[in-house]
Order: structure tokens, then C-alpha cells, then sequence
């Protein structure tokens, strides 16, 4: 049966991926954060894992406002990466797994997440950047994936509740799979930060350490947070937080192999985190 | 029975929730933007502007906010930021530039308000 390894939480902003084209990795600003994905590389280079569930949030790419699906599930064998209308170099396609796929879209929708399927989906900066961070060569090292995206353009955005929830359904599904393999899932996104409005620029420290903290040892506490009140305390995009709460959800019990926070890296604050599961 | 609060435009000072009643307003606009991604729309944009907000049926407001590359007046007339990247990206402007012109900072001052949050 499959298994899942651990989670690991990621920014995923494209300053990153702009940073990484340019070769900027030891320069004095990215140089803290860059070094806090050593521990990661490492650790993904002693379990290899088969496949990786990527849990990210389309922003403006595969998705429209036309057709605004609060969660989506990748089903296809590829997914190809887009310029985003910023002119950068396109990534070549990523392989995904499209029978773990569907054995997660069945699982999900038996367990009442009645979720939307995409056999096509261009992928943005959300999954790419996370990818090239953890798997800088891409290529031959990096495993197929499978992208899941949550809506977080447009309000009404799931709840926290809702959102560890869908974790749990997809922890699930994942370890119903018959075959043998090994699963890693990304939390990407977050912490605090916003890009619009006069507040645009707010980092709030204390709540992301808070959220950092409680991710491992209580999950469950964080579903008391409000979307009004998690806007508020880690910003418009701060919202993101909600995939890491997805992605827990799917871990069971952890514990915590690594942690880098960092500020900033373009508006942003950064967390990294590995969790590895400890009863899957 | 009453709804979660999420679904009004609640009060987060300097902050415009995108909720339904600003998807709706800005649906014109932000369609314009997503158009963005491609390098073709692109360029019809750059040959003429005008023509291309009435392609998209973009309202006066919208227009005005465009033609002045004013990020809060594109919010209030609807814009999603995701989508207003593009746009941005269209004149090189990124996220310290946009971030300073709607706080009214320079990009230095920009910058180091965001590094002096980690002090």
C-alpha cells in the first residue's frame, strides 16, 4: 500500500523562481532562505520519494474568474507550465501520475469532498517554484506530481476546518492506494503577507510562528482561527495558510525535522518546514 | 439564519476583501488582465490600449484607473491583484513597486519596511 513519507511547507512566490533563473541563490538577500532548503533536498534525498501531492493555489493561469473551483485535483499525465504574462522562460512539462490521480478523486469525492477533476491544468508559479526548489535539477531526480489546487482568488475561500478536513479525506485516499510506493505532500504558500490595498507590505511575525508552532502539535487549534480573522492577523495572501492545513491534515501524526523562517523575500514572509509521519 | 460575515465586505483597514460583489464589479477588468498571459494579447494591448479596454468592455472607471497604471483605483474598480500582475507586468513594474505606489513609499522605503518586520 502507499505511504505517505511526510509533508513540507514552502513559499512559493515568483520572486523565488526569478531568483533561481538568475542564479541568485548565495547572494546576500535570498542567502538565508536558500539555505534552508538543504535540509530539505536532503531529506527528500534519502526517502526518494515515488510521487509528490502538491498543494498550491492557481493565481490567474489555469483558472479564470469564469469558472472559480474552490478545490481542483490534477488528472492528467503532464501539466505544462505558462508564461503568466510576465515574459520569464517557461519550465519544461511536469509528469504527473494520472492513476494515483484518479484513485485520490475517487477517494475524495467517496468521502463527500466533491472536488473537480482537470486533465488538462497549466500550472503557475504556485507548483513550479516549489518543484525547482526542491528538485533544482528537475529532470530525472524529480518524481511525477500531482497538483491540487485551492481557491484562494476569490472569496468565499474554504474554511481552516474545511481545509485540514480535506487533508484528512486525502491522507485517506492516498494510503488506500494498493501499490507500493512512497508520498510526499507540499504545503506551499504563505506566511504572512499582502500585495494589495494601503495595507499592502503587512508581515506579522508572532501569528505566523504561532501558526509554525501549532501546525505540528495541534492542528485542530487552528481551525478555530476565522477567515476574517486569519486575513486579518496574516493578510490578503496570507490566505494561503489554508493549504498548509490541507496538507497536514493528510500527514496524521509528525514530528518536526526542520524549521526556517525568514523575512522577507519580496513581500513576503517565508516558512520551510519538513514533517515527517510517524504512523502511516 | 445568519451568514458567516465573510460573505459582506468586512472592515479590514487598507484592505479590500475580493468577494463576490468585487468579482462581479470588476469582472470586465480582471478578464482583460487574465488575458495577459498571452504574449499575443500582449502586444495587441501595447499597440492600442483603447481599443483593447473596449474589447474587454472595461467601464470608465476601469479605463481611467488603467490609463493612470494606478493600482488602488484598479482595486476599487473591481481588480483582483493576481490578475492586476499582469497588467503590471506589462510595465515591468513588480510587487516592491506595486507595493510602494499604493503606500505612497519610495521602493527603498518599501523594502525596508518589509526587511525591518524580521528585526
Amino acid at each position: 500500500m502507499a505511504t505517505i513519507i511526510g509533508g513540507i511547507t514552502t513559499s512559493h512566490i515568483p520572486a523565488i523562481g526569478n531568483a533561481i533563473a538568475r542564479e541568485q541563490q548565495n547572494n546576500p538577500y535570498w542567502k538565508d532562505f536558500f539555505d534552508g532548503y538543504r535540509p530539505v533536498r536532503d531529506w527528500l534525498d534519502k526517502h526518494k520519494p515515488d510521487v509528490a501531492v502538491v498543494i498550491y493555489n492557481d493565481h490567474g493561469l489555469g483558472f479564470f474568474l469564469d469558472q472559480m473551483p474552490t478545490f481542483a485535483i490534477g488528472a492528467a499525465h503532464e501539466y505544462r507550465n505558462e508564461d503568466e504574462g510576465w515574459g520569464i522562460p517557461t519550465l519544461p512539462p511536469f509528469k504527473g501520475d494520472a492513476e494515483l490521480s484518479w484513485h485520490i478523486i475517487e477517494g475524495m469525492v467517496r468521502d463527500e469532498f466533491d472536488i473537480t477533476s482537470c486533465q488538462e491544468l497549466a500550472v503557475d508559479h504556485g507548483f513550479t517554484v516549489p518543484m525547482q526548489l526542491l528538485w533544482p535539477e528537475l529532470g530525472l531526480s524529480m518524481p511525477p506530481a500531482i497538483p491540487i489546487s485551492a481557491n484562494t482568488v476569490q472569496h468565499p475561500i474554504p474554511t481552516m476546518k474545511r481545509c485540514l478536513d480535506f487533508g484528512k479525506a486525502l491522507g485517506r485516499a492516498i494510503r488506500s492506494y494498493p501499490k507500493d510506493i512512497k508520498v510526499v505532500v507540499l504545503g506551499t504558500g504563505g506566511l504572512s503577507h499582502q500585495l494589495d490595498g494601503e495595507r499592502a507590505g503587512h508581515i506579522n511575525p508572532e501569528f505566523d510562528k504561532m501558526c509554525m508552532e501549532k501546525i505540528i502539535s495541534d492542528p485542530e487549534a487552528l481551525t478555530k482561527i476565522s477567515r476574517h480573522e486569519l486575513i486579518r492577523q496574516a493578510g490578503s495572501q496570507g490566505s494561503e495558510f489554508i493549504m498548509w492545513m490541507m496538507m497536514r491534515g493528510a500527514l496524521g501524526n509528525v514530528k518536526a525535522l526542520h524549521q526556517n523562517y525568514h523575512i522577507p523575500i519580496s513581500n513576503t514572509a517565508a516558512g520551510t518546514m519538513i514533517m515527517e509521519s510517524i504512523d502511516s | 439564519m445568519p451568514q458567516d460575515p465573510i460573505d459582506a465586505h468586512m472592515d479590514i483597514p487598507g484592505t479590500t476583501l475580493f468577494d463576490g460583489k468585487m468579482a462581479m464589479k470588476g469582472y470586465a477588468l480582471n478578464k482583460m488582465c487574465y488575458a495577459f498571459n498571452g504574449a499575443d494579447a500582449r502586444a495587441e494591448y501595447l499597440q492600442d490600449p483603447e481599443a483593447y479596454f473596449d474589447k474587454f468592455g472595461l467601464n470608465d472607471e476601469q479605463k481611467q484607473a488603467c490609463r493612470n497604471k494606478n493600482v488602488l483605483e484598479m482595486i476599487a474598480a473591481g481588480g483582483n491583484v493576481y490578475y492586476l500582475a499582469k497588467f503590471a507586468g506589462i510595465y515591468k513594474l513588480n510587487m516592491q513597486d506595486i507595493g510602494a505606489q499604493q503606500t505612497g513609499m519610495t521602493v527603498d522605503e518599501f523594502k525596508e519596511k518589509l526587511r525591518s518586520a524580521g528585526d
